[in-house]
């Protein structure tokens, strides 16, 4: 099983890989009742329109059956009434046909695409309020086969299946009926084979559903590996990896492909079983009513009867199983939206906000501890109180805690004791919009959306002229390069801007922040692309973008630190050194020496 | 948004491209084809059956008929149930398999692709094609294709017989055909092509899907979660839009000719009771030319859907070949290099994007001797990424040469110039698989101790101590390490291919000084006798260079050791050192 393979690497399970339980999880089914509930009135209607083209296309071969009869030898006879009666109904009949198909076909098709679009909407929102831990976890090329695959797995059975399954349901109970209304006994004989269809539908159900479980997981992982090759294509080329990702891919997309050939010969198995159970059906109703013919207990003509209408009570059974794979299908996929449905938003907006309409800045540590695996602890306990309008500089090795930080403020993360407070409310008391509108963190993943350059600024402040968005290009000095492209700000970026280099993603995602125009800034590791003079211009724009807020830098390069007012040494999440740059050099303690090693890298 | 639809010339359907795939069955295909009919034959054959034994064994009272009928019942029934499972069984392997093929073949064509393709195209629309494209084509050879073939046959034959037996009616209801076929072919036309339109539009919800989940931390940290839902709603509500212009162009489609054969009926009934009555037909000509067309109102009516699904299947097909028709563009030399030194010669390189006015490059020449290390500098923009994505061929030239020891990259084989390559690029490019299989990138059979070794250098021990140690998988493209750590790895990860050629592309900027020395201090030792090409922003990474080339504006301006620059260009001494002041330069911002 490639789920095990080595390459891929251990990690903590999410809970939608750890499908034991035989039996659909209740979530999928109670998902799909939440996505129909909204359309009961117009399936009622669609209902409606089956029934009433069912019942005109099943008249029609009656009505030619009178022409024959009745019709054709009356107009030998010199009277034509009977006959163009009867083609007058066969043409209302087909009226009937077309009006209640073309209604049930465009009906069910709005209806149906409207689900998916509900899916599509509701999984997108769900993705984005789940916490970034959970992203770090569950990664997005699997979040991606949700959005994508699974929900066109949904699409089969909403876009079709409604239709069958009641002319279907329909046939069934109308000879079901008849059966009963011809020979109550022989009827029975008949029913006997429900008990073994009901069986073999069991086995099915279960032995389809495991199938397409195994299925939706494969395909997921076909589509991670996909994903992560071609996002990483540049690093397979160059690295020669094709032979062994092939190899991988191969590895994955087979078993995707065994698992859709398992699933596939369940179907092989179960929809000529339940064809041949009828068979046997008939054999017993021809055996047991003949001997009831021969015995004098039933009529030849009832006999011939009752076995016409059998045909009507076996058939649509593999109509019926059709409809239940393609619901079992739907109902598996559906399992793995509802477990991302069903994840626990870890950070979550508060029941009752707090409305902070402006803040000032204040940020304070309150005993904070944070781990994001348990036994690893970042941060034991941290204290800190960084006053509004500070700009603090965080400095220290990697692995002290630095980035956690500035993710423990932007809220990416929960602490699991003590309090991260803006302005002295708890930021577990703001909802999100409030939080955002105060508080950005810049990081140096410089992600670019498609679209053009100044769209990509704007996404700082979709609201922004474009007045504005040149100016907050120019504070950072971005507008050089920007009006340097063909298409100047309307330049596209191209797929997730490849066409740029880091430091111009960078200088893009600065401008951002200049048009995001928040509270507090923290800049992580934010200008490690830039060249030096980029820099400076950076720093230049800093000083008088970050006067009147509180920006809270980590950075390695002492360069960006200068313009700190004060500056924390952190070790084992610990502060070690709190200071003035300028003191801290002086007092000789580590920054000091770090200070001292950066001057001689100058050289 | 959408991909680029090559404009094709009206060529043979896309579908048959793909034949080369489905010959390898034709054995089974051609089983298929014949048990088919035997199937619905002895699906036939049982009412036939039933009348039979009603009217004779039955009203016979003849008991042994009637279970010699039965048994018959039993005989046609098991065949026709065998023979459904055996063609279920025998599809599910074929269609299966040919899908798979098809997919191997596009991932390795994709692999093979060159990074101009991958920057025009959209992963979601790459992505659409792969699976969901795919997909639909195996559905339809599983069934669709069948039935469809089928049920031509069914009616080509009944026409047939009507033509022969009763050749004025036939000739009437054919007449009466080929509007409904002129008709027919028009949507289907029509639906093949929004087919085409919403396959497409699912490829860009992919792509928007994707892009939000890449990017779901940037939309976080800016609050932009409702602005980026409105763009991806967008996507999502115009693929709604076109689904449901299908359907209703189906719903015209499905419904023409599903109740054709019933207004056929309604005419034909009509025409033929006169025609009776008239003395023209018999009775039993009007019954048995009725029981014909009856007889293929099912195979017509079931045409709609399965042309619609065949235009379907067209158009994904058509969506793959043009990735298969992509051409490669940066293909294998065949020339080697017995003994490699090193030696990188760039002879009036220049290079442009196939969609830019102006080069990126332009004549670039430099040579750096075997061993020697020269810093790329330059400014944002500059070139400086470009230029070393040229070096390993993710690029090529457009114009003047790249040798390598004397020989033109484009005329080595590609495995081996890559192989004596070890980039780190600015994006660390990590992979969520285990740390091992990160670091082994360029060389799968590293021993424990090479591995070690090259973490030794790049100072990455971190990886030891993660959960699981080198086997722990590394999260979303490793964000769950620091920027420093990423670019640690990736620096193993080249120094691991044991290249003849290094190249750094900033590779060390997010890490602290402390480390980055250390870094520096261990590289030296371990590659002398590598050639290295270091692009760099700082001063600190350009000391680990013998000579730096400055780029700008996409030529190279100067050459010379550090201090040479230093001390003779201003705009070296600008672009690097700590000392210089910009105020002037602000004052005209």
């Amino acid at each position: 099983m490639s789920d095990n393979a080595a390459w891929l690497g251990k990690h903590e399970q999410t809970t939608d890989e750890q499908d034991t339980t035989v039996a659909l999880r209740p979530s999928s089914r109670r998902l799909l009742v939440q996505l129909i509930r909204p359309y009961r009135w117009a399936g009622i209607g669609l209902i409606v329109a089956v029934v009433a083209e069912a019942a005109a296309s099943l008249a029609i071969p009656y009505l030619v059956q009178q022409i024959l009869d009745f019709g054709m030898p009356q107009l030998a006879d010199g009277d034509g009434s009977l006959l163009t009666r009867l083609l007058v109904f066969m043409g209302i009949a087909v009226l009937i046909q077309v009006i209640g198909r073309v209604v049930f076909i465009r009906g069910s098709g709005r209806v149906g695409n409207s689900i998916l679009l509900t899916l599509r909407r509701r999984l997108y929102k769900q993705f984005q309020k789940l916490s970034i831990g959970f992203h770090d976890k569950y990664t997005s090329g699997r979040a991606v086969s949700r959005m994508t695959s699974d929900v066109e797995a949904v699409q089969e059975l909403v876009l079709q299946g409604l239709d069958v399954v009641v002319a279907s349901g329909l046939t069934i109970i109308g000879a079901t009926v008849l059966l009963l209304y011809l020979d109550w006994r022989l009827a029975i004989v008949a029913f006997l084979t429900y008990p073994l269809i009901f069986l073999l539908l069991r086995w099915f159900t279960g032995a389809s559903t495991r199938g397409f479980r195994v299925v939706r997981t494969k395909s997921a992982t076909t589509i991670v590996q996909f994903i992560e090759t071609m996002t990483g294509i540049k690093a397979v080329q160059a690295f020669r990896r094709e032979p062994r990702s092939r190899t991988q891919f191969r590895e994955v997309a087979g078993d995707y492909r065994d698992a859709n050939i398992h699933v596939m010969r369940v179907f092989a198995r179960a929809m000529p079983g339940i064809q041949y159970i009828g068979h046997i059906g008939t054999v017993v109703v021809v055996l047991a009513g003949g001997i009831m013919v021969l015995q004098g207990e039933l009529m030849v003509g009832v006999m011939a009867a009752f076995v016409l209408y059998l045909r009507m009570f076996f058939d649509p059974m593999q109509d019926i199983g059709q409809f239940v794979s393609s619901l079992q299908s739907a109902l598996t996929a559906l399992e793995k939206v509802a477990s991302v449905m069903e994840e626990e938003v870890e950070v979550d907006d508060p029941a009752h906000p707090v409305a902070m309409e402006t803040s000032r800045g204040r940020v304070t540590f309150d005993g904070v501890r944070f781990s994001y695996i348990e036994d690893a602890v970042v941060l034991p306990g941290l204290d800190l109180e960084i006053p509004a309008g500070q700009t603090v500089a965080v400095v220290g090795t990697t692995g002290a805690g630095k980035t956690t930080i500035a993710k423990l403020i932007a809220r990416f993360y929960d602490p699991q004791e003590g309090a991260i407070r803006l302005d002295g409310v708890d930021l577990r008391d703001l909802d999100e919009d409030t939080l955002r509108r105060h508080v950005t963190l810049l990081t140096q993943e410089n992600f670019i959306f498609s679209g053009s350059v100044a769209e990509n600024i704007a996404f700082g402040r979709p609201d922004a002229t474009r007045e504005e968005v040149e100016a907050a290009a120019a504070a950072v000095g971005a507008d050089t390069f920007i009006r340097e492209m063909p298409l100047g700000f309307d330049t596209d970026t191209g797929k997730r801007g490849s066409r740029l280099s880091a430091g111009q993603r960078q200088l893009i995602a600065f401008s951002r922040v200049v048009l995001a125009d928040p509270a507090v800034v923290i800049l992580d590791e934010a200008t490690s692309s830039l060249d030096i003079p980029s820099e400076r211009l950076v720093q230049a724009a800093l000083n008088t973008i970050l006067a009147d807020r509180t920006a809270i830098i980590i950075a390695h390069r002492l360069s960006t630190v200068e313009i700190a007012d004060r500056v924390l040494v952190l070790q084992h999440g610990e502060i070690v050194e709190d200071g003035a740059p300028g003191e801290l050099i002086r007092g000789g303690g580590r920054y000091a020496d770090l200070h001292r090693a950066w001057l001689a890298s100058l050289a | 948004m959408s991909s680029e639809v090559l404009p094709s010339a009206r060529r043979r359907p896309a579908l048959f491209r793909l034949l080369p795939y489905v010959k390898p069955y034709w054995k089974q295909f051609t089983l298929i084809l014949v048990l088919a009919p035997v199937g619905v034959l002895m699906a036939m054959a049982i009412p036939m059956l039933l009348g039979y034994v009603v009217d004779g064994p039955i009203a016979d009272g003849d008991v042994l008929g009637v279970v010699g009928v039965a048994l018959l019942i039993l005989l046609a029934g098991t065949a026709d149930s065998g023979v459904n499972f055996a063609r279920r069984w025998m599809m599910s392997r074929i269609t299966s398999i040919i899908e798979a093929n098809i997919r191997f073949d596009l991932f390795d064509k994709l692999q093979a692709l060159q990074m101009g393709f991958h920057k025009r195209w959209e992963s979601g629309q790459l992505l659409s094609r792969i699976m969901s494209d795919l997909g639909l084509l195996r559905r339809f050879t599983s069934f669709g294709l069948l039935m469809l073939v089928m049920n031509t046959a069914q009616i080509i034959g009944v026409l047939t017989i009507m033509l022969v037996m009763y050749w004025q009616l036939g000739l009437t209801v054919l007449v009466l055909i080929i509007p409904v076929v002129i008709v027919t072919r028009i949507l289907v036309g029509h639906s093949t092509r929004l087919s085409r339109k919403v396959q497409d539009a699912t490829g860009d919800v992919a792509s928007l899907s994707e892009e939000s989940l890449h990017g779901v931390r940037v939309i976080r940290s800016f609050g932009r979660v409702r602005f980026a839902f409105d763009k991806f709603d967008e996507g999502a509500v115009r693929l709604r839009d076109l689904g449901v212009r299908r359907m209703n162009l189906s719903s015209v489609l499905w419904t023409l000719l599903e109740a054709f054969p019933n207004v056929l009926l309604v005419l034909v009934a009509g025409v033929a009771s006169y025609a009776a009555a008239a003395g023209v037909l018999t009775l039993g000509q009007v019954v048995a030319f009725v029981t014909l067309l009856l007889s293929i109102a099912w195979p017509v009516g079931s045409l709609g859907f399965l042309l619609s699904f065949a235009g379907e299947a067209e158009s994904a097909a058509t969506r793959v070949s043009e990735v298969f028709d992509s051409e490669v563009t940066i293909v294998s030399g065949n020339k080697t290099i017995g003994d490699p030194q090193g030696r990188l010669e760039l002879v009036d390189v220049e290079f442009q994007f196939d969609d830019a006015d102006l080069p990126t490059l332009r004549g670039i020449n430099l040579t750096i001797e075997p061993g020697e290390t020269v810093a790329l500098v330059g400014g944002t923009g500059s070139g400086k990424s470009t230029l070393v994505a040229l070096i390993p061929r993710l690029l090529d030239v457009t114009g003047g040469q790249i040798l390598l020891d004397g020989v033109d990259i484009r005329d080595l084989d590609l495995r081996q110039l890559r192989s004596l390559i070890g980039t780190a690029f600015e994006d660390p490019i990590l992979f969520s698989m285990s740390a091992r299989e990160n670091l082994t990138l360029g060389r799968p059979d590293a021993t424990d101790d090479e591995i070690a070794e090259a973490v030794r250098v790049a100072r990455a021990e971190f990886v030891y101590d993660l959960p699981w140690g080198l086997d722990t998988r590394l999260g979303e493209q490793g964000l769950s390490l620091s920027g420093g750590q990423r670019q640690r790895l990736a620096l193993a990860r080249a120094i691991l291919v044991g290249p003849k050629l290094l190249v750094l592309d900033d590779t060390l900027s997010a890490l602290d000084i402390h480390t980055e020395a250390e870094v520096e201090e261990a590289l030296k030792s371990t590659l002398v006798g590598v050639t290295g090409i270091v692009v760099a922003h700082r001063a600190s990474t350009v000391l680990l260079a013998d000579r730096v080339a400055m780029l700008v504006e996409g030529r190279i301006a100067h050459v010379g050791t550090h201090s040479e620059l230093l001390a003779s260009v201003p705009e070296y001494r600008e672009l690097l050192s700590a000392d210089y002041t910009i105020e002037p330069k602000l004052g005209e911002v």
